[in-house]
């Protein structure tokens, strides 16, 4: 059975093969996930209702809902960002239309890049020695949400980066050619361009922003409270650190794991919502700014 | 047009001050977790208020936390064996003291305790006594203070025994948590980096484009998902898994957690590798191609070896945030601080400790720095992964 294409034959079977490895490895790692948000959906749909949504927590947090849990999540991801997404669009707006290349610009961007790859649980750490201990906050909204807007920054700066980058110079040109300082070019013309994709990376940190546990952990998160937080001085509920806290701790683990369940899904729902919405601005806006 | 004068050169300023500081941002948590951390190194590790009572002829004058724990633990019974004469050692405790001595003969306020004290060290030279500061120093005459060493660099680094809290003193040792954390995020690379190189393979060079638009925001999507809902989905269904699967008592093992982390590390190492992948030059491809090698040949001869860098920082970018990882590692790997010896036991990772013990440290004590200093050794750990990561990436 020697045939002059036998070798040919096996190199397209060995192809077959090997191409067959690692179409099902991706399907396999595609169906995982999708498995694990199916099983989260599965389990939690059923408990989350409307009354789950918008009530207290009751009887050890076995029975009741996760409302101040959700309220506390919002005041979080609102606090931080209205620290971050200005904070991080200035520096953006820094680093891509007034930094000039050379030693300074170098070093905001490097720090910026490091800041992203530090754990979680460091800016957690950090919250604590600077804001809770030295500021004198204590744990409170306030504390809290600055350690997760230190944590947000480097994705604003780099989204508001990389959309201002791509506007292109003609714009900034023209308007120059016009007599307009460089300060109303980036207001009246290349900010407006950009805030699309710039709005993209603000949706993208609230989703990230949402489901941190770590940070929150010693700067404002409270096992539980029985009222809604009545100002940035207070600690408040939030749902990763609640989902944390109703999975592992107490004693009835057993019988509160179906609010656990239900945690995870809104969780999950919320983070989800969020990135797919990031996705289809950034499609549809995409689209927009490469015809001008 | 007057006013803009003003505000112009405001506002300027204003986005130079946000771009300055966001850079200094980084250097701020440095010196944040150094100060507290460093300051450690100047804490006796015996309880605060506290100290530690001996007879005076006692030749022992110094000991290390080790030897305290094992004397307290009754692991150590003779002085000999830590250098002293040969006496059994006797552990005087609060309540045999004041078995022994009658209240009137204690005080009302234990005013008579020094006198006490002094008295049993006559009766039992071998006796090591462990009591408040405020009742002892400067009024016994019989005993000595013991001196105990601070804890050292090398002695952090190197110890295998972490019991921050135990009395009368507490042994701080990194080495378990660190193997603990090495293990369980080398296992995590372990399974998840040849799973995602095949898929970003896949993705790069075999898949339709219309598959892969498919794939590719579904496994960019799950990057999203918090790390607490990983982690719960690990306690719910990895855990009983594992447990059921090697019969264990307890399925919070480090496999648990390698498992977890793996599946989290996956869209990372996907995405990174893939972008590698696709940089490969087209020339080279089809002059592979044309030279009559299948695409699979040319896949692994030609596109992986040119992608080496890439691959190789997606894996250490992986390990990179497996070592980070807080709240999964928390909940699925059991947190037991001892030196791991197998992936089917309980281990505890550094961040995992961190979450897990400061919310009970009390606020500036030994234990509250001795977990500042543990997020420098991560801090030092995630830093030299993140200059690892621009060396490899930057040498394409």
């Amino acid at each position: 059975m020697i045939f002059p294409e036998s070798n040919e034959r096996r190199k397209k079977l060995g192809q077959a093969i090997m191409f067959g490895i690692a179409r099902g490895i991706s399907y396999g790692i595609v169906g995982l996930l999708l498995l694990i948000l199916f099983f989260i959906a599965k389990q939690g749909m059923g408990v989350v209702n409307w009354q789950y949504l918008t009530s207290m927590p009751t009887d050890g947090m076995t029975k009741g809902g996760i409302y101040p849990a959700i309220v506390g999540t919002l005041y979080l991801v609102g606090g931080s960002m209205l620290f971050a997404f200005p904070v991080g669009v200035m520096a953006g707006i820094y680093v891509n239309e007034y930094a000039k290349e050379g030693a300074l610009k170098r070093f905001v961007k490097t720090m910026t890049n490091n800041l992203a790859g530090v754990p979680s649980i460091i800016f957690g750490l950090f919250g604590m020695a600077l804001f809770v201990n030295q500021m004198g906050f204590g744990a409170s909204i306030i504390a809290g949400s600055l350690t997760l807007g230190l944590l947000a920054l480097p994705i604003v700066i780099r989204t508001t980066e990389e959309s201002l980058k791509s506007v292109d110079d003609t714009f900034r040109q023209a308007s120059y050619a016009l007599g307009a300082s460089k300060l109303y070019t980036i207001r009246k013309v290349v900010l407006p361009i950009a805030l699309p994709n710039i709005l993209t990376g603000l949706i993208l940190a609230v989703g990230r922003v949402s489901g941190e546990t770590a940070p929150i952990l010693f700067t404002v998160a409270a096992y539980f409270l029985p009222k809604l937080p009545s100002s940035i001085m207070d600690q408040c509920m939030a749902l990763p650190y609640h989902l944390y806290v109703i999975s592992t701790s107490g004693t009835q683990i057993e019988a509160s794991r179906p609010m656990a369940y239900g945690t995870a899904f809104v969780l999950v729902a919320i983070v989800l919502i969020v990135n797919i919405i990031a996705a289809l601005l950034r499609n549809y806006f995409g689209k927009k700014v490469k015809m001008n | 047009m007057d006013l803009r004068r003003y505000t112009e050169p405001f506002f300027e300023n204003l986005i130079k001050v946000c771009g300055y500081s966001s850079g200094f941002v980084v250097l701020l948590i440095v010196i944040f977790l150094f100060r507290e951390g460093i300051s450690f190194f100047n804490f006796s590790p015996v309880e605060k208020g506290y100290s530690l009572w001996v007879h005076s002829n006692n030749p022992v004058k110094k000991l290390e936390p080790a030897q305290i724990k094992d004397i307290f633990d009754q692991k150590i019974t003779n002085w000999k064996s830590i250098g002293g004469k040969d006496e059994p050692i006797h552990l005087l405790s609060f309540d045999e003291l004041s078995q022994a001595y009658s209240p009137t003969q204690l005080g009302p306020k234990f005013e008579h305790l020094p006198r006490c004290l002094d008295s049993f060290m006559d009766s039992l030279p071998g006796t090591i006594g462990f009591f408040p500061e405020a009742q002892t120093v400067g009024q016994l005459k019989t005993a000595r203070e013991v001196e105990v060493d601070k804890i050292a660099l090398s002695k952090f680094l190197t110890d295998t025994e972490w019991f921050p809290t135990s009395r009368p003193a507490a042994r701080m040792g990194v080495m378990p948590l660190l193997l603990g954390t090495m293990l369980v995020s080398f296992f995590a690379i372990l399974f998840a980096l040849p799973l995602g190189l095949a898929a970003s393979i896949y993705l790069a060079e075999i898949a339709d484009e219309r598959v892969r638009k498919i794939l590719k925001p579904i496994i960019e999507l799950l990057a999203g998902i918090p790390s607490v809902v990983y982690g719960f989905f690990g306690l719910v269904v990895i855990v009983p898994f594992v447990q059921d699967a090697f019969n264990l008592p307890v399925g919070e093992t480090a496999l648990s957690g390698s498992i977890v982390l793996a599946i989290m590390a996956l869209p990372t190492i996907i995405t990174v590798s893939e972008d590698a992948l696709r940089t490969t030059p087209r020339s080279m491809k089809e002059a592979s191609l044309a030279l009559g090698a299948s695409q699979w040949q040319t896949i692994r001869k030609v596109i992986v070896p040119y992608a080496a860098s890439g691959i190789t920082a997606a894996a250490i970018l992986g390990i990179g945030r497996a070592i980070g990882e807080t709240m999964a590692a928390l909940m699925v790997t059991g947190n037991s601080a001892i030196m791991p010896h197998s992936l089917l036991q309980p281990v505890r990772t550094i961040p995992a400790t961190i979450a897990a013990e400061l919310g009970e440290a009390p606020y500036d004590g030994l234990h509250f720095k001795a977990l500042f200093a543990l997020g420098c050794v991560l801090f030092f750990i995630t830093l030299i992964i993140n200059l690892l990561v621009e060396r490899v990436s930057a040498k394409r």
